[in-house]
């Protein structure tokens, strides 16, 4: 057997590594797969150009762009960190109970970009836990400190990857119908993104446990 | 019938006004770059595959040489925002909300009533071609409703594509290195190799596999996006759904949200866990992962489990 073709996983595994452009990094990896594989680079360029045109409908979801960028441009993030920073009164763990909520079902509902380190998790959702934290805690230690603003950027995180793809027209879903499309398994975006809710619920579960466990620790250690 | 074709005149018009703004800018790497991708959403279909394989190369190249740039579009202040939210409240968030809507309960209403039978829609389309019909109807809805300048939702628009530049098109062309691994036949040597260390018949030890080559790879490149297709064309396609007749939307769907799992993991996955670690000006650059663990690690074992269950038990 030929087992030459894996070096295109190869390149992309490096190319990812060494931080090169990324779409030069793919081409590179497809070209490289194809001409190991014994076909000739035109054929190879050909298949790439006919699988990149077949796929377009991955990149059709950034007509939602205008709707909303117009929509921030009167105030969207600035209404959604009214929300965030309403959730205040709470402790640290109900805090960040509700923000993994507020985030998973916005993201769920095709607004990703509503939350986010830089827009909400800096500004708003680190420094309330932390005050949420002292308001129970007393005063706490630089590091449990640390820890504390470390997960509030985890809960964005467990938010946003757990509830975007229960949204089908998203760029994942998409490349999953797209991968399984060539392969000869057609699928609709609506069947794969109502597989990502049992994950989004138990994400919700255990992230909650764990943010209000920690919240309990941190009780504890200051006693 | 409606089909895939009018959505790309759509993009594509999308994509044209872009290329002309940025123009207009003398960006001219910005206006290039999607004028391209214009070309390919209105022609892409009548040019040959010669044609659109050279236009990939083209797209690259200018991603490559650094000739996307960010934009600041005209736009409205930070202090006028602040008012502007304040004022209108959260209607603000009804005109997104148009969008799911009408993709959700068109698609409901599409399958389930005798409108399907009408044709209207081209076969398992429907869902992302409401999609495009709720983007317009919620455009309409927010110019009748804000009475933006006219060229408000291109500017505010293009402000959001250049910010996102080249990783636009990353999970299409991702799409497409799937395709040429399947074409190099990339899967069945994988497959080939992992038939042999996995004992045979065990359904669940495949599965097992599978996400941790899901996770794995994706700690390695730091992203799912990049996983996906190698270790779809590797064990998922011809193994779990070919060989044991799994249920393909459980392992294609869950089988990403393992990688995700991996995604929580790595400090290659740079813009999630090191940016905000920096952002927040925390000692332990790797701050963020560790927290993350006690999440991703129980999760993965649960998707793990979402899979063989849904996949496999529940399926036949």
């Amino acid at each position: 057997m030929n087992y030459w073709p894996l070096a295109g996983i190869a390149i992309v595994v490096l190319g990812f590594a060494l931080r090169f452009n990324p779409l030069l990094v793919v081409v590179s990896a497809a070209l490289a797969t194809g001409v190991l594989a014994g076909l000739d680079l035109l054929s190879v360029v050909e298949a790439l150009g006919k699988a990149f045109n077949d796929n377009r409908y991955i990149s059709v979801t950034w007509i939602i762009l205008p709707v909303i960028g117009l929509l921030e441009r009167y105030g969207l993030q600035q209404r959604a960190r009214a929300v965030i920073a309403g959730m205040r009164g709470a402790t640290m763990g109900r805090l960040l109970v509700a923000y993994l909520a507020f985030r998973q079902l916005a993201s769920a509902l095709g607004m990703k970009d509503i939350g986010g380190h830089p827009q909400a998790v800096r500004p708003l959702v680190a420094p309330m836990a932390e005050a949420a934290a002292v308001k129970t805690h007393g005063d706490l230690p630089e590091e449990d400190r640390d820890r504390i603003k470390a997960m509030a950027a985890a809960t964005d995180n467990v938010g946003l990857f757990f509830g975007e793809d229960i949204f089908f027209a998203i760029a994942s879903i998409l490349l999953i119908q797209g991968v399984f499309e060539a392969a000869g398994y057609p699928l609709t975006p609506l069947e794969l993104s109502i597989w990502a809710i049992p994950t989004a619920i138990v994400a919700f579960a255990i992230h909650s446990w764990r943010v209000l466990a920690f919240d309990r620790r941190l009780g504890r250690a200051g006693q | 019938m409606i089909t895939y074709e009018w959505l790309y005149v759509l993009a594509g018009a999308a994509f044209a006004i872009w290329a002309a703004l940025s123009a207009r800018d003398r960006r001219w790497g910005n206006a290039a770059f999607w004028a391209l991708l214009a070309v390919s959403f209105f022609f892409g279909s009548h040019l040959s595959d010669l044609a659109n394989g050279v236009l990939v190369l083209a797209l690259v190249a200018i991603a490559g040489l650094g000739g996307l740039k960010r934009s600041d579009p005209p736009t409205t202040s930070p202090q006028e925002r602040e008012a502007l939210a304040e004022r209108l409240g959260n209607k603000l968030f009804l005109p997104a909300l148009i969008v799911p809507l009408t993709a959700v309960a068109g698609t409901l209403l599409y399958n389930f009533t005798p409108l399907g039978e009408t044709g209207l829609f081209e076969a398992r389309r429907e869902t992302l071609i409401l999609f495009g019909i709720g983007v317009l109807a919620a455009l309409a809805a927010t110019c009748l409703w804000l009475r933006p300048p006219l060229l408000g939702p291109a500017e505010e628009g293009r402000r959001l594509i250049d910010s996102i530049g080249w990783a636009a098109i990353l999970p299409q062309m991702l799409a497409a290195l799937g395709a040429v691994f399947a074409l190099a036949g990339v899967g069945d040597i994988i497959g080939g190799v992992a038939r042999g260390l996995i004992p045979e018949g065990s359904v669940f030890l495949t599965v097992v596999v599978f996400a941790v080559g899901m996770a794995g790879f994706t700690m390695i490149m730091g992203n799912a996006f990049a996983a996906f297709p190698v270790m779809a064309a590797a064990i998922g396609i011809p193994l779990l759904i070919a060989e044991d007749g799994g249920r393909p939307a459980v392992i294609g769907a869950v089988g990403m949200l393992a990688g995700f799992c991996g995604t929580l993991l790595t400090p290659m996955a740079a813009n999630f866990n090191i940016v905000p670690a920096a952002l927040l000006e925390l000692k332990d650059q790797n701050a963020v992962i560790r927290q993350q663990v006690g999440t991703a690690v129980p999760l993965w074992v649960c998707n793990v489990l979402i899979i063989y269950v849904g996949g496999f038990l529940l399926w036949r």
